[in-house]
């Protein structure tokens, strides 16, 4: 029934997390109807941050400048190293302003069942920048799920004989909480009751 | 003075304990026989009477949904959807409730996820949840079926699920922890079973399997304590049962302090890596223990009690269960019986009806016949099922 440009639209749309073809439909036909405010604005939002967002090489946050305006950032502190899993985490440690530290994105965590290793995670990144930085504190910021835990225990031990401290968020992060998903108050509390492990 | 009297006379009579897990109100779509049903129920005991087929344990099936987990027959989400007779492919299925819990009373909403079938989604006042802790709790649900009638001739598997049921009403996050314990170890034995030798990475999820381990261990062996406890007392012509968990790491958190057992289980797992790796599995951890039921009364294993016996313990525990949780949290937990009078003899049943009154719970009980049911006549809501249609009688 519709012609093969929204189709396409719509096929791709439903790829995006947290959207089925249903929802998926929905937001197409409110694009159509909202083509000037919304639908060519998108467009044009989407090709820009194609052709200009990248990763830090250094970090692995996302942004028009490699190194990323964080890692660039003089006023940062630079003995400190918060490791998180994601770009998204990273931003919500950002949001907070919980920290003048900079970051480390690992990218996923560990999971054999998905055949996710070490390798394909960016801890070989982290442990050249600790072994060549003055990093005198290493923050592990990882959901307190099961993988974030195991990562963060295998993270550590990669770790360990580096000459740097290793903290890991205290838990106030309750278990299975993700951090995208935590006010910006308990962000800042587990970040200042870290331990050292 | 006049409080203290209204206390005391509260105790004798049943009708006054409010404070009970209770569902007040239910609405089944699409969930196994049922296409569509909606049910009003007073707080007290509700007793479902029909033949064989009509819907009876389907319906208790579908309160068991509003507990974490996959409900009384442990089936897969997509078959308690109802078939539809043509072969056309079922619509998703949902149970919504209107339940007295814990902190007032809420609607629960739970059910297959239009979007991804193999996902339930769980929501209290329309909230959905993540993680089924929360709804844990709020609401304590606890059952007896007949297919535990062989708890005891099965192996320890079926009894430690049993048993983590029942903890869960003490310790709501104890499903979490099972769960992480379970993850870790078969990430360990997936990682076991390629070979691949990282060292650090096994110790990480080692690390994981003796935290989650313990932890699982010490609530089931605080629970087990907490049973044996309450079925010592108040067993009536029920055969008293003894509890208790036997394996390494219950013998470990008897003798010593919970990180000490924690050490001892990670070390252990560390030097087991070549055996599990040639064998499978784990060869530590609380996934090798066992709850021991024992009849008090004749000292004997509940496997050597005869069938009648044996069935009259699983209930003698589910009902202490009932007694403990009520003493901890201040309300009975919901109850599902199904099944379960047709099997006790004349002065069992009627010392059964008495306790189901005492302990002020929303028992729901179901038979085919209503003569089962005599001693909870007037204390009891009946209703009859025909051909999935439900009606007070
Ligand atoms: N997914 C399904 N779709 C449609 N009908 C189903 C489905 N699963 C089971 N049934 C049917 O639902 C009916 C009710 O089953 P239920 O187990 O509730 O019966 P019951 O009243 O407990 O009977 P009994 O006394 O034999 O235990 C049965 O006829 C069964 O075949
Ligand atoms: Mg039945
Ligand atoms: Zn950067």
């Amino acid at each position: 029934m519709t012609g093969p440009e929204l189709a396409r639209l719509i096929q791709l749309l439903a790829r995006l997390p947290g959207l089925g073809p249903r929802s998926a439909r929905r937001a197409v036909l409110d694009l159509m109807r909202r083509r000037e405010q919304l639908m060519l604005p998108l467009a044009e939002a989407l090709r820009e941050a194609a052709e200009k967002v990248v990763a830090c090489r250094s970090c692995g946050n996302l942004d028009t400048t490699d190194p990323c305006a964080i890692c660039a950032d003089p006023r940062r502190e630079p003995g400190t190293l918060v490791v998180v899993e994601d770009v998204g985490d990273l931003w919500a440690i950002e949001r907070s302003g919980a920290t003048r530290a900079r970051y480390h994105v690992l990218g996923g965590v560990l999971s054999a069942l998905d055949g996710i290793g070490p390798d394909d995670l960016d801890i070989a990144g982290l442990l050249r920048r600790v072994r060549d930085g003055a990093v005198g504190e290493v923050i592990l910021a990882l959901n307190a799920t099961v993988e974030g835990q195991t990562t963060a225990h295998y993270v550590a031990d990669r770790l360990a004989g580096l000459g740097c401290r290793v903290t890991r968020l205290a838990h106030g992060v309750p278990v299975g909480g993700e951090l995208d998903y935590l006010d910006d108050g308990t962000l800042i509390a587990a970040l200042k009751s870290r331990r050292s492990l | 003075m006049a409080a203290a009297a209204r206390a005391s006379s509260s105790w004798t009579d049943p009708r006054a304990v409010t404070a009970a897990d209770a569902v007040r109100r239910v609405t089944l779509a699409a969930f196994r026989c049922y296409g569509q049903l909606r049910l009003e129920v007073d707080r007290g005991p509700v007793v479902l009477t029909g033949p064989n087929g009509a819907g009876k344990t389907a319906l208790l099936e579908a309160l068991s949904m509003l507990a974490p987990g996959r409900g009384l027959r442990r089936a897969a989400l997509g078959d308690l959807a109802r078939r539809k007779p043509g072969g056309e492919a079922p619509t998703p299925w949902s149970v919504a409730a209107r339940v007295d819990a814990a902190g007032g009373e809420i609607a629960l909403g739970t059910g297959q996820d239009p979007a991804s079938r193999e996902r339930r989604v769980l929501r209290i006042d329309g909230e959905k949840i993540r993680g089924q802790k929360a709804l844990a709790e709020r609401l304590a649900i606890a059952w007896a079926t007949p297919e535990q009638d062989r708890l005891f001739l099965d192996g320890p598997g079926a009894r430690r699920r049993f048993l983590d049921r029942l903890v869960l009403g003490f310790e709501p996050g104890h499903a979490a922890e099972l769960a992480a314990y379970e993850h870790c170890q078969r990430e360990r034995a997936r990682l076991l079973a390629e070979g691949s030798g990282d060292d650090a990475w096994l110790s990480a999820l080692e690390d994981g399997m003796a935290r989650h381990g313990i932890a699982v261990a010490a609530a089931r062996r605080a629970v087990a304590e907490r049973l044996d406890a309450a079925a010592a007392s108040g067993a009536g012509p029920f055969p008293a049962a003894r509890l208790r968990m036997s394996g390494a790491v219950d013998q470990a958190l008897a003798s010593m302090p919970a990180l000490a057992a924690e050490d001892r289980l990670r070390d252990a797992l560390a030097a087991a890596r070549a055996q599990d790796a040639a064998q499978g599995g784990a060869a530590h951890g609380p996934h090798r223990s066992d709850l021991e039921v024992r009849f008090a009364q004749k000292g004997i294993a509940a496997a050597e009690g005869s069938t009648g016996e044996q069935k009259a313990m699983v209930l003698s525990i589910v009902l202490a269960n009932a007694r403990a949780l009520a003493a901890e949290r201040g309300r009975p937990p919901l109850l599902l019986l199904d099944e379960v009078v047709a099997h006790l003899d004349r002065a069992r049943r009627a010392a059964f009806a008495d306790e189901i009154a005492a302990l002020g719970a929303q028992v729901w009980l179901t038979g085919t016949d209503d003569d089962l049911f005599h001693g909870l006549r007037g204390r009891a809501q009946f209703f009859r099922i025909l051909d999935s249609s439900v009606t007070r009688t």
